[in-house]
C-alpha cells in the first residue's frame, strides 16, 4: 500500500536561469514580478515564490524513469497524483496552497467533503455540475462509479492502490467492469441521481475522504474506456488534454477547451502547454535544470549526489533551491526473531551504538539525506510528539558506554555476529549498512552485509520471517511512506504484526507486539481526530520502547527551484513543487 | 622491461599491503566522516589529500582511498593470477590432447571450445554471483566469492589458451623429433610430457601473461558491476562503480581507475616483451 518513490534514482525538481548571469549580476533582463521574489534558500517551502497572474508560455519538464501510468485509476507515484490533476479531477484533493493547509483535503470534482451516515459506513458526494470531458460531454456520478469500478480490476491495473476493492462493499468475486460485466454492483456504489455518488463500506472507516481524494475517483468515460490501453489517450476533464503521447518517450498538454474555469475552485491554468521528457538520464536531468534548459524534475525526489556538491557549495546556487521534508522514514528493523535479539537489551544495544550522523550522511546527509528520527513518526504527521528514548552521545555519534552496559545486561558482553540486509541496487542503503557496519563494530557487534535485489526484497528475503529466521537477518535495512499523512496510513503496515505474512510480502519484518495492534484497533475506530492523533503517539513510543525499530532518519530532498516560473511553492502533502499553479514568469 | 619493473612492484604491494597502509595510509575500511562536508558528502577541501590520506578519503564515508587501492591490488591480483593459472592448466591439457590425438578427441574439445567461447559469461556470471549462499564448500564470506570468481573467470577463459596450445601441438606433431621419439615406441604420455610441453612453454607463458590484464578487467567489471567482492573489502572495480556516483568528486575515480590502467599496461608491455624474447623467430 505504500506510494512509491525512485529512492534509487534521486531526481531533481526545476530549474534555476542562467546562474552565471544571476551570479555575477550582470542580467536583470528576466522581469520576474509579484510579492516574495527574492531567492533565499528555501523560499518556496512554506510561500508562494514569484507570485503572477500571467498566462502563456510552455513549462518543460523531464523524468529520470517513466510513469508507472499516465492512468489516473492505476498510477501509484506521488508525483504523478500531484501532476495528473492537469488532466484529471478526482472527488477531492490536496488543497494546493503553501503551508500546512497543503495537507488538508479539498473538494474538486465534488461540491463538498464526503457526508458520512450509517456510522461511517456510508459516505455520499455531490459532483458539480457543468464540468465536462475533453470531448464535450458532461461529467455525470456514473463515469465516477465506472471509474471507481474499473480501477479495482488488478489484473488490468496490477500497479495502482488496491483501497477502494478492501473497502467497498463488492458482490463477492467482483472483477470489474471488464470480466463481471452486468453485476449489479450497487452494494458498493449506488448513484441516485447524475450528480450523487454514495459509497457503502465494508465496515465504518472515518478516514474516507483520504480514499476519495485518491487518482482513481476521476471520472472515465465508459465508451472511450479502452481498458489498460486508456493510458495511451486519458479524457480529460482538467484545464489541459493530451496532444501527443509517445508512451515511454515524452508527451505534451495543451489547453482543454471544455474545461470551465467557474466549475473549477483552485487551477489556476497559467501556461499554454506542458512538455514532459521521460527516461533522461538523472545527472544530465541536473545539468539541464541549473542551465535553464528544463524547468523542473517531475519526479521531485531531490538532486543526484554528482549535482550535490556544485549546489550547495555555491550560495548563489544554494539560493535556489528548497528543501522540504517527506513523510517518509529510511529506518532500519532489528528483528526479535534472530539471536540474540531476542533479548531486548541486545537490540537497544544497537539503537545505543548506532551513529545516527553516519547514518544521515549514508543518505545524503542533513540537506540531501534527512533529518535524524528518534521515533517512527514523521514530525507533520498529525499527532506526532517527541520521542526520545536512546542517548545517542553527545554529538549523535553513538553511546559507546550505554552500549556497552547493554551487551553486558544482554550476556553478550564482547558483542556478537549478525547480518544486516540491504537492497542491492540502491546505493544509499548499502552505505547505510556499511555506517551500521562502522559504528555497531566499535562496541563488538559485527555485521556481515547482505545485500538483496530490491524486486524480491520484502517477497522472499528481508519481508519473510521464515528467510530472515533461517539466514539471520538481525537487521534489514528499510524505508516507508505513507499514501496520505496521517498516522493511519504511516503506522498501519510497518507496525501492525498481523500485517506480517510467514509467505512474505511485508514491510514490517520486526514489530511483533499484541499490545501495539491492539492500541491500533482502537486508534482506528476513534471517532475523535484528537484523541486518535494522541494514540498514535502513545503507539509510536510503544513500539520505540521494544527497540524493535532503529529510526534513522525521516527524508528531505533538495529541490532546484524553477526561476523561470512563477507561483512556486512546495506542496505539503506531495513534498516537491505543487504542479497545478505554476506559470511562465 | 618496464613492464615487468612494474608488474613485480604490483605483486609486492599486494603481499606486502599490510605493512605499506600501516606506514603510510590508514585501515582500509575504518571511516573518518569527520573528514567529511556532511551537507555535499564531498571530502572537506575537495578531495581530502594529505599526508595521512596520500590519495585522499571517499566522499560520504571518509575512507583513506590509498589504502583501499593499495588492499584493492591484492584481490585483483589473486583472482587474476590465480584465475589464470586455472585456465592454462585446463586449456594447456585439453589443448594438448586436442592437437596430439586429432580424430574425434580433436572434434569434441575443439567443439566444447567453441560453446565455451559463445557462452554469454557476464550475464552467466552475474545470475551465478547473484545466487550462490553464504557458505558453501567449506568457505565463507570473502573467501568464498573469491574461490568463486576464480573458477568462473579461471573456467570460462581456458579456450584462449586451448586453441593456441592445440595449434602449436598439430604443427609439432609432425616435426622430426617427435617422429623419432614416437619410432623409438614412446607413447603418448610420455610424447605430451616429455617432448612437446618443453616446447610449448614459451607460448603458453606468454599467453598466460596476457590473460592476466583482461582477467584483471574482468573482475573489475564484476565488481563494478556488484557482484564480485562484497563491501566493505575494498577492490577497484567496486570503488569505480561508487566513484559514478560522485563522478564530480575526481580523485575518488581517478585512482582506481589509474590503479587498473596501469596494472593492465604493465601486464601487456611484460606480456609483449616475453613474447619477443622466448619467440627465436621474432625479430625487433
Amino acid at each position: 500500500m505504500m506510494r512509491k518513490t525512485r529512492a534509487l534514482v534521486a531526481g531533481t525538481a526545476a530549474l534555476a536561469l542562467t546562474l552565471s548571469a544571476a551570479a555575477c549580476g550582470g542580467s536583470d533582463s528576466d522581469s520576474s514580478s509579484g510579492s516574495g521574489a527574492k531567492a533565499e534558500f528555501n523560499a518556496a517551502l512554506t510561500k508562494v515564490f514569484n507570485a503572477s497572474e500571467k498566462k502563456g508560455g510552455t513549462i518543460k519538464l523531464a523524468n529520470a524513469g517513466d510513469w508507472d501510468s499516465l492512468d489516473p485509476g492505476e498510477t501509484y507515484y506521488g508525483y504523478s497524483w500531484n501532476f495528473l490533476r492537469l488532466y484529471a479531477r478526482g472527488l477531492l484533493t490536496f488543497n494546493p496552497v503553501p503551508g500546512p493547509e497543503g495537507n488538508e483535503l479539498t473538494p474538486d470534482l465534488a461540491e463538498g467533503m464526503g457526508t458520512p451516515s450509517d456510522g461511517g459506513k456510508t459516505w455520499t458526494y455531490k459532483i458539480r455540475k457543468g464540468v465536462k470531458f475533453e470531448d464535450g460531454t458532461e461529467v455525470t456520478s456514473k463515469d465516477v462509479k465506472y471509474a471507481v469500478l474499473r480501477s479495482t480490476d488488478k489484473e488490468t491495473f496490477p500497479s495502482g492502490p488496491a483501497y477502494f476493492e478492501g473497502f467497498l462493499n463488492l458482490p463477492e468475486g467482483y472483477k470489474g467492469p471488464y470480466k463481471s460485466k452486468g453485476v449489479n454492483t450497487d452494494s458498493a456504489i449506488t448513484t441516485p441521481d447524475d450528480q450523487t455518488i454514495v459509497f457503502h463500506l465494508k465496515s465504518a472507516f472515518g478516514g474516507f475522504d483520504y480514499i476519495a481524494a485518491l487518482p482513481q475517483t476521476a471520472p472515465v468515460p465508459e465508451a472511450k474506456d479502452t481498458g489498460a490501453k486508456y493510458k495511451e489517450h486519458v479524457i480529460s476533464t482538467g484545464p489541459y488534454k493530451f496532444e501527443t503521447n509517445n508512451l515511454g518517450k515524452d508527451f505534451k498538454l495543451v489547453r482543454n477547451d471544455q474545461w470551465d474555469q467557474a466549475t473549477d475552485p483552485f487551477r489556476k491554468a497559467l501556461p499554454d502547454a506542458y512538455e514532459v521528457q521521460l527516461n533522461v538520464n538523472a545527472d544530465d536531468i541536473d545539468n539541464r535544470l541549473l542551465s535553464g534548459d528544463l524547468d523542473i524534475d517531475i519526479t521531485g525526489t531531490g538532486v543526484q549526489p554528482a549535482a550535490l556538491g556544485r549546489v550547495v557549495g555555491d550560495p548563489a546556487l544554494k539560493a535556489q533551491t528548497d528543501n522540504p521534508t517527506l513523510a517518509r522514514l529510511w529506518y532500519t528493523s532489528i528483528n526479535p526473531t534472530v539471536a540474540p535479539f531476542d533479548n531486548i537489551d541486545c537490540r537497544k544495544a544497537v539503537e545505543y551504538a548506532a551513529d545516527r550522523v553516519g547514518y544521515q550522511t549514508a543518505y545524503g546527509g542533513p540537506l540531501a539525506g534527512g533529518e535524524i528520527a528518534t521515533s517512527v513518526l514523521p514530525p507533520q504527521i498529525p499527532g506526532a510528539a517527541k520521542v526520545d528514548l536512546y542517548s545517542a552521545g553527545a554529538d549523535n555519534t553513538g553511546d559507546a558506554a550505554k552500549a556497552k552496559e547493554a551487551l553486558t545486561a544482554c550476556g553478550q558482553p564482547n558483542g556478537f555476529a549478525t547480518n544486516i540486509s540491504y537492497r542491492a541496487e540502491r546505493p544509499k542503503e548499502k552505505a547505510a549498512a556499511e555506517s551500521l557496519q562502522q559504528s555497531l563494530g566499535k562496541v563488538g557487534i559485527q555485521l556481515t552485509l547482505k545485500p538483496f535485489p530490491q524486486g524480491d526484497y520484502f517477497s522472499q528475503y528481508a519481508g519473510n520471517p521464515g528467510y530472515v529466521k533461517s539466514n539471520n537477518l538481525g537487521l534489514v535495512v528499510n524505508g516507508w511512506g505513507a499514501d496520505w499523512n496521517d498516522g493511519f496510513g504511516f503506522l498501519s503496515q510497518i507496525v501492525d504484526s498481523r500485517v506480517i505474512r510467514e509467505t512474505g510480502g511485508s514491510s514490517n519484518t520486526s514489530v511483533r507486539i499484541p499490545e501495539v495492534d491492539t492500541m491500533l484497533d482502537a486508534a482506528i475506530a476513534e471517532t475523535d481526530a484528537a484523541k486518535r492523533e494522541a494514540a498514535w503517539a502513545a503507539i509510536d513510543k510503544r513500539v520505540m520502547e521494544e527497540a524493535v525499530i532503529f529510526p534513522g532518519i525521516v527524508a528531505k530532498s533538495l529541490i532546484i527551484r524553477p526561476k523561470r516560473l512563477s507561483n512556486v511553492f512546495v506542496s505539503e502533502a506531495f513534498s516537491m513543487y505543487d504542479y497545478l499553479s505554476l506559470g511562465v514568469a | 622491461m618496464t613492464g615487468g619493473y612494474v608488474v613485480i612492484f604490483l605483486i609486492l604491494v599486494a603481499i606486502f599491503a599490510p605493512l605499506i597502509v600501516k606506514l603510510f595510509g590508514s585501515p582500509p575500511n575504518d571511516f573518518h566522516q569527520d573528514l567529511i562536508d556532511v551537507n555535499t558528502l564531498a571530502p572537506k577541501g575537495g578531495t581530502g589529500i594529505s599526508g595521512d590520506h596520500l590519495f585522499g578519503v571517499e566522499p560520504q564515508n571518509g575512507r583513506d582511498i590509498f589504502s583501499r587501492i593499495v588492499y584493492g591490488a591484492r584481490i585483483s591480483l589473486l583472482i587474476a593470477f590465480l584465475a589464470t593459472l586455472l585456465s592454462v592448466v585446463i586449456g594447456a591439457t585439453l589443448g594438448v590432447v586436442a592437437g596430439y590425438f586429432g580424430g574425434w578427441v580433436d572434434s569434441l574439445i575443439s567443439r566444447a571450445m567453441d560453446v565455451f567461447l559463445a557462452f554469454p559469461l557476464l550475464v552467466f556470471s552475474i545470475a551465478l554471483a547473484g545466487v550462490i549462499p553464504d557458505s558453501a564448500f567449506g568457505l565463507s564470506g570473502d573467501a568464498l566469492r573469491i574461490a568463486l570468481l576464480i573458477f568462473i573467470i579461471g573456467f570460462f577463459s581456458w579456450p584462449y589458451i586451448g586453441r593456441i596450445v592445440r595449434g602449436q601441438t598439430l604443427s609439432l606433431r609432425e616435426r622430426e623429433f617427435i617422429d623419432a621419439a614416437r619410432s623409438l615406441g614412446a607413447r603418448g604420455p610420455y610424447v605430451i610430457f616429455k617432448e612437446m610441453l618443453p616446447n610449448l612453454v614459451a607460448p603458453i607463458l606468454v599467453y598466460a601473461t596476457l590473460l592476466i590484464p583482461t582477467n584483471i578487467l574482468f573482475e573489475a567489471a564484476l565488481s563494478f558491476l556488484g557482484v564480485g567482492i562484497r563491501p566493505p573489502t575494498a577492490s577497484w572495480g567496486g570503488m569505480l562503480s561508487e566513484a559514478a556516483r560522485f563522478y564530480t568528486i575526481w580523485h575518488f575515480m581517478f585512482f582506481p581507475g589509474m590503479a587498473i590502467f596501469i596494472t593492465v599496461l604493465a601486464f601487456n608491455l611484460f606480456g609483449d616483451g616475453l613474447r619477443d624474447a622466448l619467440d627465436p623467430k621474432g625479430r625487433r
